[in-house]
């Protein structure tokens, strides 16, 4: 299906953050916006659910933390409790604080590394991936609000325009 | 304005009456001659005698006073004695200096604040403020037990006994240091300075609030700047003389930094919950739930951090194990083991878990319940740091503890919000009011 976006090129953030609020006022529903930089409140303004990646974080962390004890007590306890330097191999508790370090590290490795690769997961991204913008300049001084068009183009271009952008194209588009 | 209501103002009377009352029956009750020390203990194991299996492992707790009394004899019994007629005084010591302290992280926090010229926190100077007009009572409390402690009033100082000094040899080592006249001058100079900076920083704050220009929030952020120097350097020697010196055969470099740890968290802990309060009140109308929020990532972080030291500080000592160093440890895992590991649960779990997620920190209701906790876990600090150097394993948080908790919160209250009445609750002229009204996160 070959369907048609209009693109709204805006060149200050503000006038962006008006007319994201005014878009939505009017009921159309807004397909993305590239901008050159995070531009505070967009997402609250656009509507977005907030990311969850923080809860994922937090479960990486418990895993993180369960490895590190599970590794620990079989090599240090179970598998070869061996006497090294007077330390108490006989349960992992009483020789918990020198495991702590690791115990710790492990958590923030597993907590971070796997927050990341989520991050790149939900957000496609990865080397050698084709870079999606519609416009140049959308990474240096512009922003593009996008939005499709059901039938209703020139009352959405009176619209926009009214929103202060400063160019408007109508994109044929093939179905991404 | 604030006003006090008096419910609270009623309120704080009660609790410093029944402290008081508290207070006396710990002294009362506290042996005067030895014989009634051995009839104390005597029946303590009676009574608890099933409760203290535990020490039955360690063989020295419950059962050593019957045990030991053939081979130590008097000298045995005097011991106990000494620990027993120490009990009301540490338990009036840990409970002074825990709502001093409180004060003095405020202090330190607000100077930050002012220094740092941080743009959300203006609106909650005056909270600030308030909370550390607690300094002058606060610290005239402590500064009269050090004093009553030189005049040998009490056994919490071990090396101020010159009998003890002069048949030990380490002591005498630090006689340059550890000597009672220098060691009040130290603390006369500690107090000085921090109640100099708190009374001229709240009336450089009070007077820009009707001044035409600048010159005084400068002035202010100058001598902030110049009380943190001054702050870092006193408070790591305070923690030598008013809490290592209680234990002078032992030593450890991060102390300052830990006893820092624990009187921040426990500053920030106050401010928010005062904020939640006068907020509820209506009293702080430009506070927001940002505010609050900011505050508990602050009571969240520095909990952490305090966590950090504590580990940091048991677990250098704990792995070389060396005899000299342990023995701190030693004491405290025999005899303290629950106050020891549990206010490590309330001091750390408890905070990291409940406020680690951003709404719950948006919920007053939760930052107060989590500062409940913290306070109680922060008391519990100090105990573990004074108690069993100076009463051993006939610790308990018994009545003369309980009252002197009950009579300090009731100063506190009294002083802090007697305090809140004499200044508006917002400051008018700071620059970064603006800012701060509008705080959002």
């Amino acid at each position: 299906m070959a369907s048609k976006t209009i693109h709204a090129y805006y060149n200050d953030d503000d006038v962006l953050m008006h007319a994201v609020k005014k878009v939505k006022a009017a009921r159309h529903h807004i397909e993305e916006v590239y901008c050159p930089f995070p531009v505070h409140g967009l997402d609250k303004a656009m509507g977005l659910a907030p990311t969850r990646i923080a809860i994922t974080s937090f479960i990486y962390g418990c895993i993180g933390l369960t490895v590190a004890i599970v590794m620990m007590n079989f090599i240090m306890i179970k598998d070869w409790p061996q006497d090294i330097g007077g330390k108490p191999s006989f349960s992992y508790i009483e020789n918990m604080p020198a495991f702590v370090p690791i115990m710790f590290e492990l958590t923030v490795f597993f907590a971070a590394h796997l927050m990341v690769i989520t991050f790149y997961l939900r957000s496609r991204l990865w080397p050698f991936k084709k870079a999606e913008n519609p416009d140049v300049r959308t990474t240096d001084d512009h922003f593009v609000m996008e939005i499709e068009i059901h039938e209703n183009e020139n009352e959405l271009r009176d619209l926009l325009i009214d929103t202060g952008a400063v160019e408007i194209n109508i994109i044929e588009k093939d179905t991404h | 304005m604030y006003t006090f209501s008096n419910r609270l103002k009623i309120g704080s009377f009660i609790l410093m009456a029944v402290g008081v009352l508290g207070i006396a029956i710990g002294f009362l009750s506290a042996p005067s001659s030895i014989e009634e020390a051995k009839a104390m203990v005597a029946t303590h194991e009676e009574g608890h005698g099933s409760s203290h299996a535990e020490a039955e492992d360690h063989g020295n707790a419950a059962m050593s006073a019957d045990a030991h009394n053939e081979e130590h004899g008097a000298s045995h019994d005097e011991h106990v004695f000494h620990r027993l007629q120490n009990k009301p005084w540490a338990a009036l010591y840990v409970a002074a200096f825990f709502f001093f302290m409180i004060a003095l992280g405020v202090l330190a926090f607000y100077a930050i604040q002012r220094a740092a010229q941080a743009g959300w926190s203006p609106l909650l100077f005056r909270v600030m403020e308030g909370i550390t007009a607690y300094l002058v009572p606060g610290g005239i409390i402590v500064f009269v037990i050090l004093v009553l402690s030189v005049l040998h009033m009490n056994h919490l100082f071990i090396w101020m006994d010159s009998e003890v000094v002069a048949h030990d040899h380490l002591l005498q080592g630090k006689s340059g240091y550890l000597n009672p006249t220098f060691f009040l001058i130290r603390a006369a100079i500690f107090l000085g300075g921090w109640i100099f900076y708190r009374e001229y920083s709240r009336k450089l704050s009070i007077r820009q609030d009707e001044a035409k220009d600048d010159s005084n929030f400068k002035l202010n952020f100058k001598w902030s700047a110049g009380f943190l120097v001054f702050y870092l350097v006193t408070e790591s020697m305070m923690s030598w003389d008013w809490i290592m010196s209680v234990e002078p055969h032992w030593f450890s470099t991060l102390f300052g930094w830990y006893v820092f740890a624990s009187m921040f968290v426990s500053g920030i802990t106050v401010i928010a919950m005062v904020t939640v309060y006068l907020k509820s009140k209506g009293f702080l109308p430009d506070v927001n739930d940002s505010h609050i929020h900011d505050l508990a990532k602050f009571m969240f972080g520095i909990s952490i951090f305090w966590t950090y030291l504590w580990f940091s500080q048991f677990m250098l000592i704990w792995y070389s194990n060396i005899p000299e160093e342990v023995t701190y440890y030693v004491a405290r895992i025999a005899d303290y083991r629950l106050p020891f590991f549990g206010m490590v649960a309330m001091n750390f779990l408890f905070p990291v878990l409940l406020l680690m997620n951003s709404d719950y920190k948006r919920i007053n209701w939760f930052v107060i319940l989590t500062g409940i906790v913290i306070l109680a876990g922060h008391y519990i600090d100090v105990f573990n740091m004074i108690m069993p150097s100076t009463v051993g394993d006939q610790w308990f948080i018994g009545i003369p503890e309980l009252g002197a908790i009950l009579f300090f919160a009731g100063l506190f209250i009294f002083w802090v919000f007697r305090a809140l009445t004499t200044a508006p609750l917002q400051p008018k002229r700071n620059p970064f009011i603006e800012e701060s009204r509008h705080f959002h996160y």
